[in-house]
């Protein structure tokens, strides 16, 4: 009976939110690591990772070895000196080479031998060893790429001086859209606003219920009329507003620092974020309740928010590759629906159908977060 | 001495572990990621959809989609017919790439001549549509090379003979896993030690430790111990899986992999302790800890090479001691290396983990506020 009349008070109870509110935000004010998580952390985070890391190898230390000078020899070898992708270093034998490679001073090695232009001129068939590291499979894999195209290269060049035209059956002609350029940043930025984000979200929250317990604030806030949604609401608002101020900040970085396209429309990137920003400070906050303390709070925050939406947000490892189980567990970290759909939003532009799908991941997320809350969050003491 | 640390290291120890919820978050997570980021984290293509955008009827271009079809890297997901089905095939990452058999291909071919078979790939993760683009050209070559020897009976005159070494199928989950056993060990390490001092100190019980006859370098020693040895086990734990259930190939010292280990965790949780000691709250501890683990993480070379960042993000990098523990790591398991090829590796560790030690001994006593 007491508890109608009170919801019927609206007036009391917005006074009421609103005093939590005011009460967070002086906390936040006075204890500045909150304010610079939510501002400072993205700043230096994305410029870090916005020039730091790429995935386009330039000026690879490659080894050649060459057994025997000679002018094909040579127009086969200028290819690699005039080619931006290598970094090429003469040793004088194989060996040298090979000890080159396993010390990782060179990455490749490419050797002609002694014979070479004997057997080009009679067999046709004249063997260049190749031999690369294979310990990173992918850049191997992209450094063999770089060294056919040398040779691709060399070939028609020898072909012409032979005087006839060298007969390839199928050229392969690309197209890459979006990012015709190919620029790795352009997919990584709006990826890596995703997975600081929901470090951001996790690191405000994640501690403030377990702090108000541990110093005894909340038996203090118990004993007043305040009801629970209340102060959920009230260690919500505060954070989502400070939160939102770092993804503006972050996406005019992308924008105007880092010079990647944005193709979509403002508002569906503001109603992404909000309803992103909603599941990573749910997170936290879920932490925040389960935990008793604000030491097993943050333990908690440091394994389960940054590794989860570093490895399976798609922001690196493309998840349609992924065994079928694991492609499950991602569903569970919402990074994924937010990386994915800023990729599109930046790169893009509106699609609809992606949008609207990722964006009710993201509010059932949400939704469930703030339910397993209130569930959660007791309003007595033990 | 050794009595006044045992005890603290007995202490530590309960305040880690008295809780129940503390003690899972130690344990399952580790054990629950090295499986899933296991199969994860990989850059090889798997079944990815393909359109098939075909205006050709002769037998050259259905002999190159029977190729396509029977690898393991692509999955046809649609045939279509005319160029307005391009765009939402592609926008709606329905497939990651078209392939586009123009309606003379086949006869081109077949009179001699080149043709050109246009790709068109979504870029929105540029890194994906460059590996598929060297799978088709690949997938290409390999036609062009048969069709080179079988209808026109002149190959190339040079052949490249390509071998990769410690990774002849060039798997890169060979590359990955044993990066993770890294990536786990530095998150354990700073769960622990991140937070500890910074507890205390709002607790006020450090304080009462400073009053205690105990001087700060055996508080440094006590309190690093718990780090070291449940590092040291999780890592060993790490290990074993990627070993026994990964079947990643551990070819080379497993002493100079262990060397490597116990430098990593010094150098770590030296940090983990700096940020704690520097730090008044948990708050501010937990807001550290992120500011080293994520740079750490992403500027270690575990998914993009050091050798492509700018010479001043790549110089930044040599204060990172996970570039040198993952150098270790994969050194070890893939090349077979043993102590001569490591001493430049484990040099910077233990020199980064004796300084952020130290400091972290030196905080202890002046930040009594």
């Amino acid at each position: 009976m007491a508890e109608e009349m009170a919801n019927r008070d609206t007036g009391k109870n917005r006074m009421r939110l609103s005093g939590l509110i005011k009460k967070e935000a002086y906390q936040i004010i006075r204890d500045p690591s909150a304010i610079g998580i939510a501002f400072l952390l993205p700043v230096i985070l994305l410029l870090i990772f916005g020039y730091g890391v790429s995935l386009d190898a330039e000026h690879v230390p490659v080894g050649l070895v060459i057994e025997k000078q000679g002018p094909e020899v040579s127009q086969f070898i200028s290819g690699f000196y005039r080619s931006e992708y290598f970094d090429p270093k003469i040793f004088p034998s194989i060996q040298e080479a090979e000890r080159a490679l396993m010390h990782r001073e060179v990455v490749g090695i490419v050797w002609t031998r002694s014979n070479f232009a004997r057997t080009l001129l009679n067999t046709s068939d004249a063997p260049i060893g190749v031999i690369v590291n294979g310990v990173d499979a992918n850049q191997a894999r992209i450094i063999e790429g770089y060294i056919m195209g040398v040779w691709i290269n060399w070939l028609h060049q020898y072909a012409r001086s032979k005087g006839v035209a060298l007969q390839v059956p199928v050229n392969v002609k690309y197209r890459i859209w979006f990012n015709s350029a190919v620029r790795s940043r352009n997919f990584l930025v709006p990826g890596l606003i995703a997975v600081i984000m929901t470090l951001i979200g996790g690191m405000l929250t994640s501690m403030v219920v377990a702090r108000e317990w541990e110093r005894g604030t909340m038996e203090a806030l118990l004993v007043t009329p305040v009801r629970k949604r209340e102060i959920i609401l009230g260690k919500t608002i505060p954070y989502f507003v400070l939160g939102m101020g770092g993804m503006a900040i972050s996406v005019a970085m992308a924008i105007w620092v880092f010079n990647v396209p944005f193709r979509g429309s403002f508002w569906a990137l503001s109603l992404s974020s909000g309803l992103f920003m909603l599941t990573a400070i749910g997170l936290g906050l879920i932490i925040s309740v389960t935990a008793e303390s604000q030491f097993v709070a943050g333990q908690i925050a440091i394994v389960i928010t940054f590794l989860p939406a570093f490895m399976l947000s798609g922001f690196v490892f493309d998840i349609g590759s992924m065994p079928g189980p694991i492609q499950a567990v991602t569903h569970l970290v919402s990074a994924r629906y937010f990386v994915s759909i800023l990729q599109t939003l930046f790169l893009c532009g509106d699609i609809w159908p992606i949008f609207i799908i990722n964006c009710l991941w993201l509010a059932g997320m949400a939704l469930f977060f703030f339910v397993v809350i209130r569930k959660k969050f007791k309003k007595r003491l033990q | 001495m050794f009595k006044r640390i045992l005890a603290l290291t007995i202490k530590e120890f309960i305040a880690i572990l008295k809780n129940r919820k503390s003690r899972m978050v130690l344990i399952l997570p580790p054990v629950a990621q090295i499986i899933v980021f296991g199969y994860a984290a990989t850059f090889d293509l798997n079944h990815v959809g393909i359109g098939i955008y075909n205006e050709d009827t002769g037998i050259v271009s259905r002999d190159i989609i029977a190729r396509f079809k029977g690898s393991k890297t692509f999955k046809i997901v649609k045939y279509i017919s005319d160029d307005t089905q391009v765009a939402p095939l592609i926008n709606l990452q329905k497939a990651i790439a078209v392939l586009h058999f123009h309606r003379n291909f086949s006869k081109e071919i077949n009179t001699g001549r080149s043709a050109d078979l246009q790709v068109i790939l979504d870029g929105r993760n540029s890194n994906t549509a460059l590996i598929a683009l060297n799978y088709i050209q690949t997938i290409i070559a390999d036609f062009n090379r048969q069709w080179s020897i079988e209808k026109q009976d002149m190959p190339p005159p040079a052949q490249l003979k390509v071998r990769s070494w410690f990774n002849r199928m060039l798997d890169s989950h060979w590359f990955f896993i044993p990066g993770i056993v890294a990536l786990l060990t530095i998150v354990v390490t700073l769960e622990v030690t991140a937070l500890s001092v910074a507890k205390e100190r709002e607790a006020g019980t450090f304080d009462q430790l400073l009053v205690t006859p105990m001087t700060p370098f055996e508080i440094l020693v006590g309190k690093s111990l718990p780090g070291m040895i449940i590092g040291t086990l999780e890592g060993t734990f790490i290990i074993l899986v990627t070993v026994f259930w990964f079947d990643i190939p551990l070819r080379g010292n497993l002493l100079a992999l262990y060397v490597g280990l116990f430098t990593f965790l010094l150098s770590a949780i030296g940090i983990g302790l700096m940020i704690s000691s520097i730090s008044v709250t948990q708050q501010q501890g937990l807001m550290g800890a992120f500011m080293f683990l994520v740079p750490a993480v992403v500027l270690s070379g575990f998914a993009t090479p050091i050798a492509n960042m700018p010479v001043l993000v790549q110089k930044l990098t040599l204060l990172n001691p996970m570039r040198y523990f993952l150098i270790i790591v994969r050194s070890v398991f893939l090349q077979g290396a043993s102590f001569g090829l490591l001493w430049s590796q484990y040099v910077p560790m233990a020199v980064i983990g004796i300084i952020s030690l130290a400091i972290a001994g030196s905080l202890f006593r002046k930040r009594l506020y």
